[in-house]
């Protein structure tokens, strides 16, 4: 099976997408972290404000067979959250690198080592699929 | 008997109860209005003893049980659990009797405590037993608890990492988490057991023990117990024993002897106390002689002049919950102990491997065994059927199972089994309950090429089919709410 | 069958066991058949006194109710009692429904919005509690608990977080109470923990107190009587973020302390954060109704090293003990357990209060359960009291010392006046 990698975005080793608007970073979880996953029923994001360090954990995602941390690949300022998501996990599924966007993070500078979208397709066939 | 019964609340009528209460004789006080509650209880419902006995008979005939049919389920040991256990447990002298009555007041049930201590010490080889925990996981909670207890009281203050094996059950690094220690995983070799090399690499000076279940998750005996227990032992940790497939060796080995420090048992699998649903179990704990001051306590001791009396271990961390364990639970595993003696316990080792390997080797050519050896208690199977479709998985063999009127194994566990089919047969099951599940399992396998749609399909005859368990988890309703309820129903 | 496995004899399926630890002696006493084994069995049940053979005084955290005659008819239901835990709902969906009923009757009885499953009992909910405050209000390690929450749950918590950096205190001082506690709270504090009716059989109002705790941003922890919310307020009502409680006296036998069931009920907002089993409704693939354990991902088979508790069982047959005792109450029966209990205990008291030398220390209101000063030791006066078949009171000798001689009586819907009578004659002539 294949999975959606957008060229344009940089990805974690723990399954994460980070994506450059303006001076902000734009943070969310892969096609292959949903697919493997499952059905996301909930999930825990930090509250605008908030700072987050690379590598450590920023919130928890649920599916009704797995839960997972969600782990910071920049540091920063947490500037928005994906408020929708609260009600409705639905679109993380559906479209992990649009509707489904989990926080907006303005930049400190620190980052975690980012694979391009080719280094991350390789990543996610390594384990497996 | 399969129908929708309704909820308890749905079938209350204003006025009536189903309890038979004293009048008042004495006096009425006054009651202090500002501290009443407002609502009157109204959400409460009201129905005539009749009606509530019928309404539970009716739920309860919607469950699968031990007494109505067999469980091959891994892990569990769903065992006959013998009714003279359930008698035990209710004469009044166990059943009515305060935890805090004086001691002379209770010599009977102090005595059963006692004498249980001293069964379950003898079986495992461990000088000391408390009953203080309430379940198996209670007793890894102060398995680990009395680990760090005792490196701390040696000056010890840097064992901060428990090694614990990539199959082990989710317990065992959820109990390292609650004692804030590390969770250090070790791999397993080619054979099932403890990868050596790995774990020599990963003890070291921090390491405040390894929780080790022998027999392992996937049924196997680690033949390499001895040399685990001694490479810990070198850095000065210690072995934690996870009592769970303890009922393999009855007889057979006494962990004590094997090297274990410190173990758990599981009344509830082992020693036959039901498993009621979900609970209550109990986790009695053994330990050795250095570990003994810190066990939890009350424990049972015996007096000078023969009788029993409640007392602390000296250095002990404390008390796991209120009053002393799960007594009834510890009538029923003494009356257990006492119906069979030491030649019956190791039957009923010697013909739980027996049925897990008859099974085994009947069902392993079509379902792969994860890794070929000579079982005990238990055999991890794969169900990756040749010529199956590929989107059969181990799960619609499950289902397929509850239409034959089996209880599904233990499924995709241990964790490290892809499609993992985990089956315990227990030795209270007939060879000819064994040969109706061999061939229902083998007849799974011909559907699963045949015709897998009644695979997918399955459950066909239970109460319920498969349920949606996403919509359970996002819009939780989690108590009786009509209009919730209705919104379900209309979807 | 061996041939069929492949070996000769049942001993060769153990090569795998190290020879020389292999097949060990057990000495352990000869096994019995069913008639010896009853005998041996009464003998020791018949050594013990208890709530049938005896008219019982003694409560503390255990307490002779009544447990109405199908309770155990339904408990005895092989169908229930030797069920696996409910992970197949296909076929579990007695168990599960009982659960569920379980939470909606404990959510109505307690006025909280949520109930798990259950825990081991009530000193491990409020356990449980403690450790879930400190992951909902993240970065406080300080616990406060007052003097006069029952001294064994006060133990079982400190065995529970003493391996965690969290300070637990406010109970110190002997004789203080809810007001020294709340004085504890600051903004290093997680969770303030207070039991009413208390140790001492005292009635709290607590109205206010959770608004001045979370004003704090602390969460208020409230271990409650299930039998006294017939009649008194509710932690609901007060507000509270967490309720807890032994379950045992909604129609479980006093069984020597166990097993016994732990309630625990909290907002809807934590769900996420409780530990335990929980039960939820949902659709199967014909639209049928269906009951299902559900947001299983926080427990530790699949949260593993990241989960906050390691509970894997609940206590389900007590629970389901509990929910059959609810419905046959029902409405008028719950309220009226209560009122009788209350009365008859105040009856009791009023009665001893008469007696030279005897006072009611419990402050202000009090349920079933009350202190006495005493003229003489309560050794003495319980020893007195059993040589006329009576089991007397909780010796408080040990727990509150700075009392001088008192015990703790306890008074249910199942002592009559004349029992009680019966106890005022006794304590008189000492």
């Amino acid at each position: 099976m294949s999975y959606n990698v957008p060229a344009e975005l940089r990805y974690s080793k723990s399954d994460e997408w980070v994506r450059v608007e303006g001076d902000e970073l734009v943070i969310g979880i892969t096609d292959f972290a949903q697919d493997q996953l499952g059905d996301i029923v909930y999930i825990e994001l930090p509250k605008v404000g908030a700072l987050i360090t690379p590598g450590e954990s920023f919130g928890v995602i649920e599916s009704v067979k797995a839960s997972s941390d969600l782990y910071a690949p920049v540091g920063g300022e947490v500037v928005a959250v994906n408020g929708d998501l609260e009600a409705s996990q639905e679109p993380i599924n559906r479209d992990p690198y649009g509707e489904g966007w989990l926080i907006r993070v303005r930049p400190s500078g620190a980052e975690e080592e980012l694979l391009d979208a080719a280094a991350y397709t390789a990543f996610c066939e390594e384990r497996g699929h | 008997m399969n129908t929708y019964e309704p909820h308890i609340y749905e079938l209350s009528t204003p006025g009536k109860h189903g309890a038979s209460l004293p009048m008042l004789d004495v006096p009425e006080s006054t009651l202090p209005a500002d501290l009443l509650r407002q609502d009157g209880l109204a959400d409460f419902p009201e129905l005539t003893e009749p009606e509530v006995v019928r309404h539970y008979t009716r739920i309860s005939q919607r469950n699968y049980s031990v007494d109505t049919g067999y469980y091959p389920l891994g892990s569990c040991t769903m065992k006959w659990n013998p009714k003279l256990n359930e008698e035990a447990a209710r004469m009044a002298g166990f059943a009515a009797a305060h935890p805090l009555q004086d001691a002379a007041d209770a010599q009977g049930a102090l005595q059963l405590i006692y004498e249980l201590q001293e069964y379950l010490g003898e079986i495992a080889g461990f000088p000391a037993v408390s009953l203080q925990p309430a379940a198996g996981a209670h007793g890894e909670f102060a398995g680990i608890l009395v680990f760090r207890a005792y490196h701390l009281d040696r000056g010890d203050h840097d064992r901060v990492e428990v090694l614990v094996p990539t199959s082990a059950h989710g317990t065992n690094p959820a109990t390292a988490a609650m004692t804030g220690l590390k969770v250090v995983e070790v791999k397993g070799d080619a054979r099932g057991n403890v990868d050596l090399d790995d774990l020599r690499a990963k003890v070291s000076p921090r390491t405040a023990g390894m929780m080790l279940t022998n027999p392992n998750t996937l049924g196997l005996f680690d033949e390499q117990i001895v040399e685990i227990c001694e490479i810990v032992h070198s850095v000065g940790g210690l072995m934690y024993g996870d009592g769970a497939n303890f009922n393999a060796i009855l007889g057979i080995a006494k962990p004590g002897e094997l090297g274990f420090d410190f173990m758990h048992y599981n009344l509830h699998k082992t020693f036959s106390t039901p498993h009621g649903g979900g609970g209550p179990g109990s986790g009695a704990v053994g330990c050795s002689a250095a570990l003994a001051p810190f066990l939890p306590g009350p424990v049972v001791v015996k007096n000078a002049d023969g009788s029993y009396a409640l007392a602390n271990p000296e250095k002990a961390i404390g008390r796991m919950k209120a009053f002393h364990g799960n007594f009834g639970m510890l009538v029923r595993a003494w009356t257990y102990i006492r119906t069979l003696g030491a030649a019956g316990l190791r039957e009923v080792s010697e013909m739980a491997v027996l049925n897990a390997n008859y099974v085994r080797v009947k069902l392993k050519d079509v379902y792969p065994q994860a890794i070929d050896r000579i079982c005990m208690h238990e055999s991890v199977l794969k169900g990756q059927i040749a010529g199956a479709p590929k989107d059969v998985r181990t799960l619609d063999i499950a289902k397929r199972l509850i239409d034959y009127g089996f209880h599904p194994p233990t499924i995709y566990f241990p964790l490290i089994v892809s499609e993992a089919l985990m089956i315990e047969p227990t030795e209270t099951e007939s060879k000819q309950t064994l040969d109706v599940f061999i061939d229902t399992m083998l007849q799974i396998a011909r559907e699963a090429v045949e015709t897998p749609e009644l695979l997918h399909a399955a459950p066909t005859t239970a109460p319920v089919r498969r349920v949606d368990e996403v919509r359970a988890a996002r819009q939780p309703i989690l108590r009786y709410d009509r209009e919730a309820i209705a919104r379900v129903r209309s979807e | 069958m061996l041939q069929a496995v492949g070996v000769a004899d049942t001993a060769d399926l153990f090569v795998d066991v190290p020879a020389a630890k292999r097949f060990p002696t057990l000495n352990l006493p000869a096994p019995l058949s069913e008639p010896e084994l009853v005998r041996e069995l009464l003998a020791l049940s018949g050594q013990n006194a208890n709530a049938h053979s005896h008219t019982i005084f003694l409560g503390a955290g255990a307490y002779n109710h009544f447990v109405p005659a199908a309770v155990d008819q339904i408990l005895r239901r092989g169908e229930f009692y030797t069920a696996y835990t409910p992970y197949q709902p296909e076929i579990s969906q007695g168990t599960l429904q009982s659960i569920f009923e379980y939470q909606s009757l404990i959510t109505s009885l307690t006025g909280m919005e949520i109930a798990n499953a259950s825990h081991y009992d009530g000193a491990t909910a409020l356990a449980e509690a403690a450790i879930m405050a400190l992951n909902v209000v993240r970065g406080r390690r300080k616990i406060v608990v007052a003097r006069n929450v029952n001294p064994q749950y006060r133990a079982v918590l400190r065995t529970y977080l003493q391996a965690l950096d969290v300070t637990i205190t406010g109970d110190e001082t002997p004789g203080t109470g809810v007001a020294e506690a709340l004085a504890q709270v600051d903004d290093q504090t997680a969770l303030v923990i207070l039991q009413s009716p208390d140790f001492m059989g005292q009635i709290h109002d607590l109205r206010g107190v959770a608004e001045q705790v979370q004003a704090q941003g602390a969460l208020l922890c409230l271990h409650f009587d299930p039998i006294a919310l017939g009649l008194f307020q509710t932690p609901g009502q007060v507000g509270a973020d967490i309720a807890t409680a032994e379950g045992q006296p909604l129609g479980i036998g006093l069984n020597f302390g166990g097993p016994y069931l732990g309630i625990f009920t909290t907002k809807q907002k934590h769900v996420h954060k409780i530990a335990g089993r929980i039960v939820g409704i949902t659709k199967d693939v014909d639209g049928q109704l269906a009951y299902v354990l559900t947001l299983r991902a926080r427990e530790q088979d699949i949260r593993r090293e990241r989960a906050t508790s390691n509970i894997c069982t609940n206590q389900a047959l007590m629970a389901l003990a509990s929910t059959v005792y609810m419905s046959l109450m029902g409405k008028q029966g719950m309220r009226r357990v209560a009122e009788l209990c209350y009365h008859r205990a105040h009856y009791a008291a009023a009665e001893i209060a008469k007696l030279p030398g005897y006072r009611v220390i419990t402050p202000g209101t009090f349920f079933k359960e009350f202190a006495v000063a005493l003229p003489r030791p309560a050794a003495e006066i319980n020893a007195a009291l059993r040589s006329q078949g009576i089991i007397g009171g909780y010796d408080l000798a040990s727990d509150e010392p700075q009392l001088g001689n008192a015990m703790l009586l306890a008074v249910t819907e199942m002592t009559s006046k004349a029992d009680i009578d019966r106890l005022v004659g006794v304590l008189g002539g000492m």
